[in-house]
């Protein structure tokens, strides 16, 4: 063996390069490695959203485990004695006296606390961008509906896991949460009363759940979600991420920058990004100040008591939902409070869990798709998307309605009324309006590849007409009309994003390939904006003349990889 | 008896209605008598007493009283009437609310209203603290009720003012007495900027949607261990940073997805820029 690798040509002299063939010989990695780190990640900004949740779940577990080592699931009834004078002398549950003394007393506790709750608000904000990315991109079609499967059941964990956490420190906010979990669970027909039991273990929230809910939170359900994220990440390896259309792209082929350096690079800068923004929230913005809520207390409440702001649009249905309690013969009630609770969420994650399978079914595609689609080319989709929005909202904002009320002074009667006809008036205005831009975009597109680019020049005719010269983005016919079919990507609409200017420049969202080639064309060109000025001749059709930079703008370029 | 009977076959049932009718007028007339005999009575027994009740009247109705009812008729009398019996639909009786109440509701300028809603704003005050002085004056000389306390208002405990403060007024001023909405437009005011004096006198007069806690319900102790947390929250600095308004959920919500998702947003949106 020894004598094979000191022969080979590529054989390593540096110590380090021998450490590492010892190594590959016994576990043979490099080949593996190899592949892994020339695997192509296409580029665009969008694609990022999945990181940023990613990297908050990495804060959570490490911010969580320092949390672990002074938080006390014990619902045992002690005499608060800590730092905080406020509530000095005053009974609790060591679970709460214990999350005082994090905040008091344990160096660093406050902040990782803050970090933590931040963190955990971050995580299920990036979850939802980042499925409405998937959702408005069709990324979810087939070959990747079990992504989408996988994406939707860590979605629903990461409520449950928010939900379990912000119950742990059993203050007066978290314990008027978990009495409406109470309640909820109570309402939901036949089997209420036995989960229940099942889950408080008595009539009332009692002393076991803390512990129960403890255990789900640290061990199973972070447990779970750390295992379906390890999946969500080995099939979307395996089946290769999605690209929107371009230049050289197609479904057969990926065109970005490998994971080794670029994309690594860039994701480790993400990490850094993502783990400042989330420290410095915790570290200036107060969160959850349970201190000042108070301990648990049944006889208790407060005004203004809300979830945190994924579970805050159930809160909001169950505001606006009347109380219309189902009294069925044989002495019998189906409170109101389950409809808005469990069967709204329901239906809402069942839809959400099939779309994928609806939508095949519907228009009857079950093709393979690897290239994205611009949300305005399936209008019915991009519509159907911002309604739900429009939906969630409305719930979103009625959860904070007593906030609002106060805080705008408005009347909270007025405020229900409000979600109550925007929650069924709101979503089909937004789809109609949806659908309607959608297709004026389409239009637009369609209209800038027949005519061309606008450029801003006026010429006069011989006879005194005024026209406007329009920059044709391929070949033309001869009425000079443009050529080029609309392939699913951007199509530029100012001079500028084909380099008329000396550099190109780019809209902030605008993609990413064409102009930075045109700067280096540019570049390796030599030429100025004078000299580029000199040889542009336009034409009554807009045809430029043979060499004129701005035709090489929208030229395709070879695939990178 | 006549109506449901339309034939008046016998003169009796007649003669015998008319002759009730005439009991009656007796009866009536009788009444008056009496009860101008008595007026009289009273009135011929207290010319007999008032001298010396007169001239008492004329010392204790105070300059202060006496400028205080001019204030009142003024400002206060067409909602709450010339005896403070209060005015149908306009004005409560402030008979028995006593200077507390007056305190509290001309002090936050809640009085005198500009015009009426579901809630009177608090506002700035529209009289000088003099002019308070001599309405609580008025008010309490004529239709009594409770009055300032005195002393320190902060003397109490502060946890058990803690204790209290959640149990008894948290429901609708917040755990942190940052103000919470009732219903119809109504509301329960922030305790941000109440002094200690404005919150010892709602509790003790119950200002429009509140509750009175008299005595008996608060003691005087606790009603100062409750201002004591009150005031010591609102003081306090909030040891996690900014405290975005300490309503919980919704600002936390508005921050992470403005600044914090915002934030990343951004730097996404920058490095995809830099590709």
């Amino acid at each position: 063996m020894a004598a094979r690798t000191a022969t080979a040509p590529g054989a390593p002299t540096t110590r380090l390069g021998k450490a590492a063939l010892e190594v590959d010989d016994r576990l043979i990695v490099a080949g593996p490695l190899r592949r892994t780190l020339n695997k192509v990640f296409p580029d665009h900004w969008s694609f990022l959203l999945g990181e940023i949740a990613l990297y908050s779940f990495m804060i959570l577990l490490l911010s969580g485990t320092y949390l672990t080592f002074f938080y006390q699931a014990s619902m045992t009834e002690v005499t608060y004695d800590g730092s905080y004078d406020p509530l000095r002398g005053v009974d609790m549950s060591i679970a709460y006296a214990s999350t005082l003394d994090l905040s008091f007393d344990v160096r660093g506790g406050l902040f990782m606390r803050q970090l933590h709750h931040w963190a955990a608000l971050m995580f299920v904000a990036a979850i939802v961008v980042h499925l409405l990315r998937i959702f408005f991109t069709g990324a979810f079609r087939r070959p990747r509906e079990t992504n989408w499967l996988i994406g939707v059941v860590i979605l629903i964990l990461a409520l449950l896991e928010g939900f379990s956490g912000y119950s742990l420190p059993d203050d007066l906010l978290s314990g008027t949460g978990l009495r409406i979990m109470s309640a909820i669970i109570l309402a939901i027909p036949v089997v209420g009363t036995w989960v229940h039991w099942a889950v408080f273990g008595g009539d009332y929230i009692g002393e076991l759940i803390i512990g129960r809910l403890y255990i789900a939170h640290v061990l199973l359900i972070p447990a779970i979600l750390l295992a379906l994220i390890a999946v969500h990440l080995l099939i979307l390896v395996k089946q290769k991420h999605t690209q929107f259309p371009g230049p050289g792209r197609t479904e057969h082929n990926v065109v970005g920058n490998r994971l080794f350096p670029t994309f690594a690079g860039k994701a480790t800068g993400l990490l850094f990004v993502v783990f400042g923004a989330c420290a410095a929230l915790g570290g200036l913005v107060q969160i959850n100040p349970v201190w000042l809520w108070g301990p648990y207390n049944p006889a208790q409440v407060s005004a203004a008591s809300q979830p945190d702001w994924y579970i805050m649009w159930l809160d909001g249905s169950s505001r606006l939902f009347p109380a219309w309690d189902l009294n069925l013969p044989g002495d019998y009630t189906i409170p109101a409070l389950f409809w808005p609770t469990a069967v709204l969420p329901g239906i809402i994650f069942t839809l959400l869990l099939f779309y994928p399978m609806i939508e095949r079914k519907l228009t009857g595609d079950t093709a393979s798709h690897h290239l994205l689609q611009r949300p305005r080319d399936v209008p019915v989709r991009t519509a159907l998307g911002m309604m739900s929005i429009a939906f969630y909202v409305v719930l979103l904002i009625s959860g904070g309605n007593d906030v609002v009320a106060e805080k705008f002074d408005i009347s909270l009667n007025a405020m229900t009324w409000a979600g109550r006809i925007g929650m069924v008036l709101l979503p089909p205005i937004v789809y109609v309006l949806t659908y309607r831009i959608c297709l004026g975009l389409q239009q637009h597109d369609r209209e800038v590849l027949e005519h061309g680019i606008e450029t801003g020049v006026i010429r006069r005719l011989p006879h005194g007409e005024f026209i406007e010269v329009h920059q044709p983005i391929g070949p033309v016919d001869e009425h000079g009309h443009g050529q080029l079919a609309y392939g699913g990507a951007p199509v530029p609409k100012k001079m500028n994003q084909v380099g008329a200017a000396r550099r190109a420049v780019r809209g902030f969202f605008s993609p990413v390939e064409e102009p930075t080639a045109v700067e280096l064309e540019q570049r390796a060109e030599g030429r100025g904006l004078s000299a580029g000025e000199a040889d542009r001749e336009l034409t009554s059709s807009g045809r430029p003349a043979e060499g004129g930079r701005p035709s090489d703008g929208g030229r395709p370029q070879d695939p990178r990889d | 008896m006549s109506t449901t009977n339309p034939q008046p076959d016998a003169g009796t049932p007649v003669d015998r209605a008319r002759a009730r009718r005439r009991s009656k007028h007796r009866r009536r007339l009788a009444n008056v008598a009496g009860l101008m005999a008595s007026l009289i009575l009273t009135g011929s027994l207290y010319s007999v007493l008032a001298p010396a009740q007169a001239a008492d009247d004329a010392t204790s109705e105070s300059a202060a009283e006496a400028a205080g009812r001019e204030l009142y008729d003024r400002s206060c009398i067409s909602c709450h009437g010339e005896n403070l019996e209060g005015v149908p639909n306009r004005g409560p009786s402030l008979i028995g609310v006593g200077a507390a109440s007056v305190y509290f509701q001309v002090h936050t300028g809640r009085m005198p209203l500009v015009r009426q809603e579901a809630d009177a704003p608090d506002k700035p005050a529209v009289f000088s603290d003099e002019e308070i002085d001599q309405l609580m004056a008025y008010v309490q000389a004529n239709g009594g009720g409770p009055t300032l306390p005195s002393g320190d208002l902060r003397e109490g405990d502060l946890a058990l003012g803690g204790e209290l403060f959640r149990l008894n007024c948290s429901s609708c001023h917040n755990f942190v007495g940052s103000g919470g909405a009732l219903s119809s437009g109504k509301a329960a005011p922030s305790l941000e900027d109440s002094t200690d004096l404005e919150i010892y006198t709602a509790m003790l007069s119950g200002p429009e949607n509140m509750p009175v806690f008299g005595d008996n319900q608060l003691t005087p102790e606790e009603k100062r261990s409750i201002i004591l947390y009150v005031q010591t929250i609102q003081d306090m600095a909030d040891p996690g940073g900014a405290g975005v308004g300490r309503i919980g959920p919704v600002s936390e919500g508005l921050v992470i997805w403005i600044v914090g998702m915002g934030a990343l947003l951004f730097g996404i949106f920058w490095m995809g820029s830099k590709a």
